[in-house]
């Protein structure tokens, strides 16, 4: 058990909670947009995992992991781009076409990958890292959070950014009116389809520059199905933050620990069965879910397309 | 002193021969319109007579088939809201259109270029000329959504003000607010013309229509039936005018000898008695509060009271709908408090929501399906849980018949049916079997003229034959027109009941306004 407290194992701990969580970070980040502006993002799964995939594409072929971050939101983006082509300009349902993105994502990328890669398995070179100067010298905290890839400190100023962003500017302002009632906004003069189709490729943006970050960073190599439910993650984070990037990230962290704790965990040789300990981060999510989930406020227009002049 | 003619001004906006078809429907067929500075434009008209899709036309919620709009005597395409905005028109529509979660700064700034941060000072500092000229007061920090329904039509008209509108559309505008509101109101669109603007009020109420417009024009299924110039009504007195107008309105049939007769007077024991009847709400207006009254027979009681007085709460703890926190419900002696929807239904206390397609009609079923709602499973319907659908059918063939439901068959999706023949299908539902008290809310809300009165003559008729009714109504003409007693509701207490003869009007107005009649 002594195992458990060393400063070695706390490191461990939280870089893993970290690298876990930062997807799930920018996920979360990407559907808050999306949701704020009314539109329910099923697909960001795919977004991420295209994401991963061209993200890991580009950056191994052409040997630079930053060109790869941006196939990697372009990749999510181009998803998105059916998504808000599907159901912002069609306005078809949302949850259906969301899953079939998924769906569709998870079966294009896995087929893609067994035609590239599935004999070799290339691995890109460990990630590049950007010492904070200062903050890494202390301890525990220093080597999990200040010696990161500098997406990672993208990722958590992203948070007070957008935060900002919702609260303080007119942007942020149309946004919230999207969602709660696109009729105002559009008789304010606003084109309620305009705001949700930019919020929708922001979110493919987040979701792909996450799923970049999975492949490139955190594990350095594309499998098929990498991102495992994040997307998801993603969605659940976005509804129970109520509107708030803060706690998006309060709930990666939560998330991104329980999932480090299985790796962890099963690295301290505890003797524990390791499909037990693999469960945790899902009972994490169930745990939330019962004690939070009911006070979830979703935007009173969320999922529902906007047709001008019906009632 | 010779009085000099003002100066022949141009018509700010204009529409010539606009016409639109919806699938079914000719909704606007040739119409003219023409809005001048300084002067309030009353469009008149019943429902479905054009007056809600000219006012899209204006906004830019839906474009015109036919037709031109000229703006400044150039004609124009008002192609999306944001285009009618550019013009100068700003709308002010019936549902208030404001995002209820933002507070009412942010409501106000809505729709300004997203790259700008809102400018607090310099937004106070109109807003302050805004009040001196216009006496508009607004509390920038309060949630839209927690104020009352004429306040927030008081942000949308300060919002159309501050855009530096020419044209300002009030789309029923004093369909939400009290009589004293809507006078107010009048006197805002006063204010309003005399800064120059062009008002048009959109109304289905003629005395509102003679009291504020300076112009009136009437529509009537679509078509622009006639027009009364301010010359002309500068020179009538208001029932001239109103003569004038309804002649235009409905030909030669005057609405004025509609007033329902009844036959027969309450009698006997009371059927249905209410002691203390205390419901709590979410709001401070939205319960009910000690709350009684004794209803007998033959009898129509009315509640009268401004929209959201605990008046849909009350309704809905009588049909069982609500918990009931303290108090009593005794149907014919029997003590149903605590009884559940389909007890008190099987007793004959029935009850018509106002919320006609949300809870009192499932849209996407047949009008057949709909006669038995209430029903589901029961005899002779259902026979040991299996449909019956011959029996449906002819059980709504007959209602059809008997209450004049305008629809092709008894097969149609009820949800495509007008307002007022939803009503009459709910209306036969809640009579068939055996009813002994009927409680309406709000049985004539958004119904037309025709309908309205139709209802109110059923209404009576149902009294006739013995029925107790409660009749729930915001529209004190309709019950001053019916009701034997009226109660009068207020932030969840009958503040009175008074019999309904000479003096009542007045009476009623003193108990609601606060005062013992």
């Amino acid at each position: 058990m002594e195992a458990l407290l060393t400063a070695a194992f706390l490191t461990a701990l939280l870089a893993g909670a970290v690298a876990a969580g930062v997807p799930l970070l920018l996920a979360g980040l990407g559907e808050q947009m999306s949701e704020k502006a009314g539109v329910l993002n099923i697909g960001i799964e795919g977004m991420m995992l295209m994401g991963a995939y061209l993200g890991f594409l580009v950056a191994f072929e052409s040997g630079n992991v930053a060109l790869g971050f941006v196939a990697g939101m372009a990749g999510g983006m181009a998803v998105a781009l059916f998504m808000a082509i599907l159901c912002v300009g069609l306005g078809l349902n949302q949850i259906v076409i969301g899953i079939g993105l998924t769906l569709g994502v998870e079966g294009l990328t896995a087929l893609l990958h067994h035609f590239q890669f599935s004999t070799t398995y290339p691995r890109l070179a460990a990630a590049w890292r950007l010492p904070v100067p200062g903050l890494v010298e202390l301890p525990v905290i220093g080597p999990a959070l200040f010696d990161r890839h500098p997406l990672v400190y993208l990722a958590f100023l992203l948070v007070p950014l957008l935060a900002w962003l919702y609260r303080r500017t007119a942007l942020g302002l149309t946004l919230r009116a999207a969602g709660e009632k696109p009729a105002a906004l559009d008789v304010a003069g606003i084109d309620v389809q305009t705001v949700r189709f930019l919020a929708v490729l922001f979110t493919g943006a987040m979701a792909g520059l996450g799923g970049a970050f999975m492949a490139n960073v955190a594990a350095g190599i594309f499998i098929p199905f990498m991102t495992g439910g994040a997307g998801f993650i993603g969605i659940v984070l976005a509804m129970l933050a109520r509107g708030r990037p803060a706690w998006v990230l309060i709930g990666a962290v939560i998330f991104g620990g329980a999932l480090s704790l299985t790796t962890a965990l099963q690295v301290a040789g505890l003797n524990v069965p390791t499909d037990l300990i693999q469960m945790l981060p899902f009972a994490a999510v169930m745990a939330v879910l019962v004690l939070y989930g009911r006070k979830a406020r979703l935007p009173a227009a969320l999922g529902l397309p906007y047709v001008r002049g019906a009632r | 002193m010779p009085v000099r003619s003002a100066p022949a001004t141009a018509p700010v906006v204009e529409l010539l021969g606009v016409t639109k078809r919806f699938p079914g429907v000719l909704a606007v067929d040739r119409v003219d319109l023409a809005l001048l500075p300084g002067e309030v434009h009353a469009l008149l008209g019943e429902n479905g007579a054009g007056k809600s899709t000219l006012v899209a036309m204006l906004s830019g919620l839906v474009e015109p088939d036919a037709g031109t709009v000229r703006v400044e005597g150039r004609e124009r395409r008002i192609g999306s809201p944001r285009a009618a905005l550019q013009q100068g028109i700003s709308t002010v529509f019936q549902h208030v259109m404001l995002v209820p979660t933002l507070t009412v700064l942010e409501n106000l700034v809505l729709g300004m270029s997203w790259w700008r941060r809102p400018d607090r000072a310099e937004l106070e500092r109109r807003l302050a000329a805004i009040r001196s000229e216009f006496g508009i007061t607004l509390d920038l920090d309060q949630p839209t959504g927690e104020l009352s329904l004429g306040e927030q039509q008081q942000i949308e008209i300060v919002r159309a003000l501050l855009r530096q509108s020419r044209v300002l559309i009030l789309d029923e505008a004093t369909s939400m607010l009290t009589p004293s509101g809507a006078d107010e109101l009048g006197a805002l669109m006063r204010r309003l013309v005399k800064s120059g603007l062009a008002v048009v009020f959109i109304t289905h109420k003629l005395d509102e229509a003679c009291r504020f417009g300076d112009r009136i024009t009437v529509l009537r299924l679509g078509r622009k039936v006639g027009e009364l110039a301010p010359e002309g009504l500068a020179a009538m007195d208001q029932a001239a005018a109103v003569d004038e107008v309804v002649g235009l309105m409905f030909g030669d049939r005057s609405i004025a000898e509609a007033r329902p007769t009844r036959l027969r007077k309450a009698e006997g024991a009371p059927i249905l008695t209410v002691r203390g009847l205390t419901v709590t709400g979410a709001t401070r207006l939205a319960r009910v509060d000690d709350v009684s009254f004794d209803l007998r027979p033959g009898e129509i009681l009315g509640i009268a009271g401004i929209d959201g007085n605990g008046q849909k709460q009350l309704a809905e703890a009588l049909a069982g709908q609500r918990t009931v926190a303290t108090g009593s419900i005794t149907l014919d002696g029997r003590d149903i408090t605590r009884d559940s929807v389909a007890e008190r239904r099987r007793l004959g206390l029935r009850y018509l929501t106002d919320d006609r397609i949300g809870e009192g009609a499932v849209g996407g079923f047949p009008v057949a399906t709909n006669t038995v709602l209430k029903e589901i499973g029961a005899p002779p319907f259902w026979s040991g849980g299996i449909e019956r659908p011959g029996r449906i059918a002819s059980h709504a063939r007959e209602l059809i018949d008997r209450y004049d439901v305008r629809t092709p068959d008894e097969t149609t999706p009820i949800g495509r049916l007008s307002g007022g023949n939803i009503q009459k299908v709910l209306l036969a539902r809640e009579l068939s079997g055996e009813a002994r008290v009927v409680v309406f809310n709000k049985p004539t809300y958004g119904l037309d003229v025709q309908n309205i009165m139709a209802s109110r003559n059923r209404i009576a008729a149902i009294a006739d034959a013995s029925l107790a009714v409660l009749l729930i109504s915001t529209d004190l003409e309709e019950l001053l027109d019916v009701a034997d007693r009226i109660a009068v509701m207020a932030a969840g207490r009958l503040t009175g009941i008074v019999a309904n003869d000479e003096g009542a009007r007045a009476r009623i107005g003193a108990l609601m306004i606060g005062r013992a009649a």
